[in-house]
């Protein structure tokens, strides 16, 4: 083949579904033989944030919403039918019956087929996020003009 | 239909049929048959798409029992 055909993701939402829905098609793409990169930003960054990192950020406000706002892939809930957890819970049970991979190994299976994880340096700044706010394997942090020069050249972007 | 190699997803939903299906595929040579066996009813439109988007030749589909075999043909580089 010639060169590969480009997938950009733009993961806005930190809701459980929704990433599995983002990384589905990711995976999917890049099974497809298509380059795929993933941008996260604003809610989407908790889904990158490791499950047992401290409290982030300088000053009173910032700290407070670290602590408000603590992200990792455990702490994701779904868009819909939460119940103060015990839907998400459910739905992470009728997950396992069917064998379907949790979010967890949908990261780790992306990260092994070459999908690129990019966190938003805007809300990184804004949020007091720094690179070791994330799992291992992320990207370096970069901004809206990276995510555009990666969507013009790309035959699909979505925005989820 | 004749295969080289079966690769077996029965109770795998989308898209890992697919995505094993792309792992499997690099441990044939060009040319042989690659029999992928599911219960997901969406192989049947995923294979032939997956196929297109990496050059690979769809073979067809045979169903009965519950199972759906779908058949590719190794031709991509």
């Amino acid at each position: 083949m010639a060169e590969k055909e480009k997938l950009t993701i733009v993961v806005f939402s930190g809701e459980l579904d929704k990433a599995l829905a983002a990384f589905i098609i990711a995976t999917t793409g890049a099974s497809m033989g298509m380059d795929v990169t993933m941008f996260f930003t604003f809610w989407g960054l908790n889904i990158l944030k490791k499950n047992e990192g401290g409290m982030a950020g300088k000053g009173f406000k910032q700290k407070m919403f670290s602590l408000l706002n603590k992200g990792g892939t455990k702490r994701l809930k779904l868009s819909k039918f939460h119940m103060f957890g015990l839907g998400t819970w459910m739905m992470k049970l009728v997950m396992k019956d069917s064998h379907y991979p949790s979010i967890e190994e949908f990261i780790t299976m992306a990260k092994d087929m070459g999908v690129k994880l990019i966190p938003c340096s805007t809300t990184c700044g804004m949020f007091g996020l720094t690179e070791n706010s994330f799992r291992s394997g992320v990207e370096s942090i970069a901004g809206a003009a990276y995510f555009l020069g990666e969507a013009r050249q790309s035959k699909v972007t979505l925005f989820i | 239909m004749k295969a080289d190699q079966t690769l077996d997803c029965v109770g795998l939903y989308c898209p890992m049929p697919i995505v094993k299906t792309a792992a499997k595929i690099k441990e044939l040579k060009t040319g042989e048959v690659l029999e992928v066996v599911a219960d997901d009813k969406g192989i049947k439109q995923d294979m032939p798409a997956w196929a297109q988007a990496t050059g690979n030749e769809f073979l067809g589909v045979e169903e009965g029992g519950g199972e759906i075999k779908v058949y590719v043909r190794k031709t991509q580089k």
